[in-house]
Order: structure tokens, then C-alpha cells, then sequence
């Protein structure tokens, strides 16, 4: 029992890293129908900005956390200006190609500068433990850290997106480009901030990730990628609350399945599930099935 | 107020609008009628800057607005109802006004001119925070007018408003298209529904494949015999 407590407790901190990349995956996917494949590696330049503000910089976590979050929002906007844009009108398998190409550029030209040697966050987080109900279950500081950012980030997307006018314009041109431009919405800036957002939140996972498992590397990126790919489909790719879902739900049962002995196949399974998602729901848990009335 | 020379556009290798010309008067309620695949959606895409025009004009206010991007053509005044309605289904009906006044900044005339739309669609205010996919077909359309009006528009550009309604409610959208055109807005107004157009416009012009074949008051054209043969069942 206290042994499955501790999973669900590291399984919510890994669900808090898949569900904010997770976020990305499905902002993009909405606004242009592209599956950023770079996302995974924004995340990891995240991470490794991180690393270099507190190792280098001695910045503290939140500071870190921010300056990373603002320079990968930039990454993720001058990506699509340069690499995206000019492929808007082209094939979805074109933009595809160019999206995993970007995706290996960032791979290797981190490695080009950082080498592939793994690096050690430093710990920047007070030595705090606290048991569970009395029992061996521990919550460390840092699985506190990472939910209440990852909660205060989520609302704060929350908000934006219903709150403000450019959320409303984010909402709009996913839901239809053309009627959009018709409102005076600017597509460009819409996308950009779209990117902004997104990858700003794959920063923050990324410093996350770093205090919280302590090794980074560059090509970190690809699998967790990958699973928060995999989240965003399960909740139903295009809609918010199905990736924040689907990164809690991927997480949980992948820490819960580790420690039922099946560590091994964790990755099987997250895989098994997306199948099984897609045959009952092929829009995903929160997808809707809905047309529009004609 | 606005003035089409020689416009030409193109779908890939498809020449969809060849060499148009039109005129719209300040004040009038302009109809531009056709069968199916004619040019008539591509004529206003065009126009309100969806679509890029191959070479020709389009003058408004005496400004040649080709090139100019669609989000900074809705702030020159001219506004588009795009055929098939294509309101924000999982946005609210409030959302989806509050979106057509995306282009203003007047916070408080915005409130102001919602409170008109709702009582122009009283039952758009009654639904106002339901999503917008749950209204009937005649209420979408009366939600896209509605949206389109936010922006304040000195021309109206509609498509096909009648379509998929049923008669009662394709009289109601007229009259309500008059009201507007009523209280000083200019409309250009396509239309498959080619007697109730004519019925309620100044002047029409007639497309086909993509050249314009008549154009007239709409008065002479329901009376000419070539268009009644063609376009209102004989
Ligand atoms: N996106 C597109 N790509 C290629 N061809 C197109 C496209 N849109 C329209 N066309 C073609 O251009 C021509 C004019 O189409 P348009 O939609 O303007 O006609 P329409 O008069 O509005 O027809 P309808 O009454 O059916 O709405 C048609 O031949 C159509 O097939
Ligand atoms: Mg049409």
C-alpha cells in the first residue's frame, strides 16, 4: 500500500511533465494542424537553459524557471516564423518531414555545443521530505514544486484563453481560420502567440524535469516527447482539458505499472493504451464527435 | 463605394473569375445571382481579401484594397458573411459577438451595439450563453449577421443567407437584410435564391461560369425573360 501511494505520488510529477508539454502538442495541433515534433526538444532547451542559470548564474528556481520559459517562448515563435510559415500551404506530410527535421536540428546542434555527456541539475531545492499519513510514502519538496507550478501554470493558460481577447482569437482560428481573418483576426500573431505559450510551457517542464529526475541531456527530449504526443491524442488532440488529462492519466499508469514490476514495459504500455483509446474514441477521451449544423 | 474592374482570379489551373466588373453603390442593396460553382463566393473572398486576385481592381472608397490582408479589410468597414454561416460552434453565442467586434477598441459602444443585436435576434439574447453549434440553422445565420455587424460595417458582404432555411425564415432573414440596409448599411448580397434576391434588391448582376452575362435593376431582370427561363424556374 504505501508503495503504491509513492508511485501515485511520483506518477502525478511525471503526469505534471507530460500534461504541460502535452498543452503544446494540442495548442499547436489546434491553431494549424501540425504535430510539432520539435516540442520534445524545446523542452530540452528549456531544461538546459535552466541548468545553465542555476549552475552558471546561480539564479534560484523561480528566476530560473522564468528566464527559461520567456527564451523558449522565443524559440518556439522564431521556429515557426522560419522553419513552419513557409510550409503553411504546403501538405501536412511536408510540414510533418520539416517538423521532424527540426526536431533532429535542435537534437544535434545542442550536441554540437554541450556534447552528448549527461549533465546534473544542482539542487537548488531545500533537503524537505514529509511522510504520508504517518506511513514510509514520502512527498518530497520537489514533487510539491512541480503540481503547484504546474497548477498555477494551467490556470494561468486557463485564463488567457477565456479570459482575453488574444485567447478568444487563439480559440477562434483553431476553430476556423477563415471567419477568423473575417473578425480582423490577425492569423500570424495568433500563431506566434500560439507557439509563445506552448513552448513556454515546454520550458517550464524542462526545468521541471531537471530538479526533478536531475540528469539532462540532449536528446532528452525525444521520448517524453513522444508520451506527451500520446497524452494530447488520448485526451483528444486540439482540446485543452483532453491533454492536461491525458499527461495525468500517462504518467500515473506509467509509474504504477513500473512498480507492479512491469518497468519494461511501461512504454508498451503507454503505446497499448493510445490503441485502445483510438479504436473506442478515435477523437480521443475529450474529443467531440460533433458537426456543425448546416 | 465599391468598384470591381477586370478582376481575375485563379484556383491553380482553374479560372474561376474571368474578367469581372461590378459596381456597388453607397446606400443600395446589390444582388450578384448564379447556379452552382458560377464564381459568386469566390467574387466576395475576393474582395473581403481571402482569395488573391490575379491581376484587375478592386476599388473601395476609391482605394484599390487588392493585397491587403482580410483582418485589416474588416477595419476599412467592409464585412463578410461567409457562405455556410461558419460561426464559432463550441464558443458561446455572446463569444462569438464579442469576437465580431474584435477589430474595435471602443469597449463600451461595443456593449452598446451587442444590446442592439439582441434586440434585433431576441432569441439570440435568450440563448446568449449557450454554444453557438446548439442554435437552428436560421439562428446561426442571424449570429454570423449579428457578427458581422460588431465590426461596424459600411458594407456588408452576404452569402447565400438563405441557405438551408426554410421559407418562413428565409422572409424573415430578408427582412431583416432590408432593416439593415435600412439604417444605412450598403449590402452586396449572393444568392442561389434568385426571386426572393431579386424581390429585394436595387440591381443585380448575373454570373456564369465565372463572366458576368446580365447585370440590371433587379426589377427589369425578374421580368426579363432570359432570367426567368434560367434562374426562376420559368
Ligand atoms: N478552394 C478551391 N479550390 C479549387 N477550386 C475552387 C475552390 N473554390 C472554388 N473553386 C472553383 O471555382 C469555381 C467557382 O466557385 P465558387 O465557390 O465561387 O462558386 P459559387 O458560385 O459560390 O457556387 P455555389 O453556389 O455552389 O456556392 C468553381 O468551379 C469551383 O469548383
Ligand atoms: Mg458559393
Amino acid at each position: 500500500m504505501e508503495h503504491f501511494i509513492q508511485q501515485i505520488v511520483n506518477g502525478i510529477s511525471l503526469g505534471s511533465i507530460y500534461a504541460l508539454m502535452a498543452l503544446g502538442y494540442t495548442m499547436v495541433y489546434g491553431i494549424i494542424k501540425l504535430i510539432n515534433f520539435a516540442h520534445g526538444e524545446i523542452y530540452m532547451v528549456g531544461a538546459y537553459i535552466g541548468y545553465a542559470l542555476t549552475t552558471f548564474f546561480n539564479f534560484g528556481f523561480f528566476p530560473a524557471l522564468i528566464l527559461s520559459m520567456i527564451l523558449t517562448s522565443l524559440l518556439g515563435v522564431v521556429i515557426e516564423k522560419v522553419a513552419y510559415k513557409p510550409m503553411r500551404n504546403s501538405t501536412r506530410i511536408a510540414a510533418l518531414i520539416t517538423a521532424i527535421a527540426v526536431s533532429m536540428f535542435l537534437q544535434y546542434g545542442m550536441m554540437y555545443f554541450v556534447t552528448p555527456q549527461t549533465r546534473s541539475y544542482p539542487n537548488i531545492l531545500p533537503d524537505i521530505q514529509v511522510s504520508l499519513f504517518g506511513t514510509n510514502a514520502v512527498v518530497d519538496i520537489r514533487n510539491i514544486y512541480i503540481l503547484t507550478v504546474t497548477i498555477v501554470l494551467m490556470l494561468l493558460l486557463q485564463y488567457v484563453i477565456h479570459k482575453t481577447k488574444t485567447g478568444k482569437a487563439m480559440r477562434a482560428v483553431a476553430l476556423d481560420g477563415d471567419a477568423s481573418q473575417l473578425m480582423g483576426i490577425d492569423m500570424n500573431k495568433t500563431i506566434s502567440y500560439t507557439f509563445a505559450i506552448g513552448s513556454a510551457l515546454a520550458g517550464a517542464a524542462g526545468v521541471l524535469v531537471g530538479i526533478y529526475y536531475n540528469t539532462i541531456n540532449p536528446l532528452m527530449g525525444a521520448v517524453p516527447g513522444l508520451k506527451a504526443f500520446i497524452a494530447a491524442v488520448i485526451g483528444g488532440i486540439g482540446v485543452i482539458p483532453g491533454a492536461v488529462f491525458g499527461g495525468f492519466f500517462l504518467g500515473v499508469t506509467e509509474t504504477v505499472v513500473s512498480a507492479l514490476g512491469g518497468s519494461l514495459y511501461k512504454d508498451a504500455v503507454a503505446f497499448a493504451i493510445l490503441i485502445l483509446v483510438l479504436l473506442i474514441k478515435p477523437n480521443g477521451i475529450f474529443g467531440s464527435n460533433q458537426r456543425e449544423k448546416v | 463605394m465599391l468598384e470591381i474592374k477586370n478582376l481575375n482570379v485563379f484556383y491553380g489551373g482553374i479560372h474561376a473569375l474571368k474578367d469581372i466588373s461590378l459596381k456597388v453603390n453607397s446606400g443600395e442593396i446589390v444582388t450578384l445571382i448564379g447556379s452552382n460553382g458560377s464564381g459568386k463566393t469566390t467574387t466576395l473572398r475576393t474582395i473581403s481579401g481571402l482569395e488573391k486576385a490575379k491581376s484587375g481592381e478592386i476599388l473601395y472608397e476609391n482605394q484599390n484594397i487588392v493585397g491587403i490582408q482580410a483582418s485589416d479589410i474588416v477595419k476599412m468597414g467592409i464585412s463578410h458573411v461567409p457562405e455556410g454561416r461558419r460561426i464559432f460552434g463550441t464558443m458561446s453565442v455572446l463569444e462569438n459577438l464579442e469576437i465580431g467586434a474584435y477589430a474595435r477598441t471602443d469597449k463600451e459602444n461595443i456593449k452598446k451595439d451587442i444590446k442592439k443585436v439582441f434586440e434585433l435576434f431576441p432569441i439570440l439574447y435568450e440563448r446568449r450563453s449557450q454554444n453557438a453549434i446548439n442554435l437552428s440553422g436560421g439562428e446561426q445565420q442571424m449570429l454570423a449577421i449579428g457578427r458581422a455587424l460588431l465590426s461596424r460595417p459600411k458594407l456588408l458582404l452576404l452569402d447565400e443567407p438563405s441557405m438551408g432555411l426554410a421559407p418562413m425564415i428565409v422572409k424573415e432573414i430578408f427582412e431583416i437584410i432590408k432593416n439593415i440596409n435600412n439604417s444605412g448599411t450598403t449590402i452586396m448580397l449572393v444568392e442561389q435564391n434568385a426571386k426572393m434576391a431579386l424581390l429585394n434588391a436595387d440591381r443585380a448582376y448575373i454570373i456564369k461560369n465565372g463572366r458576368i452575362e446580365l447585370e440590371g435593376k433587379a426589377n427589369d431582370l425578374l421580368n426579363n425573360e432570359l432570367v426567368k427561363k434560367a434562374y426562376l424556374g420559368g
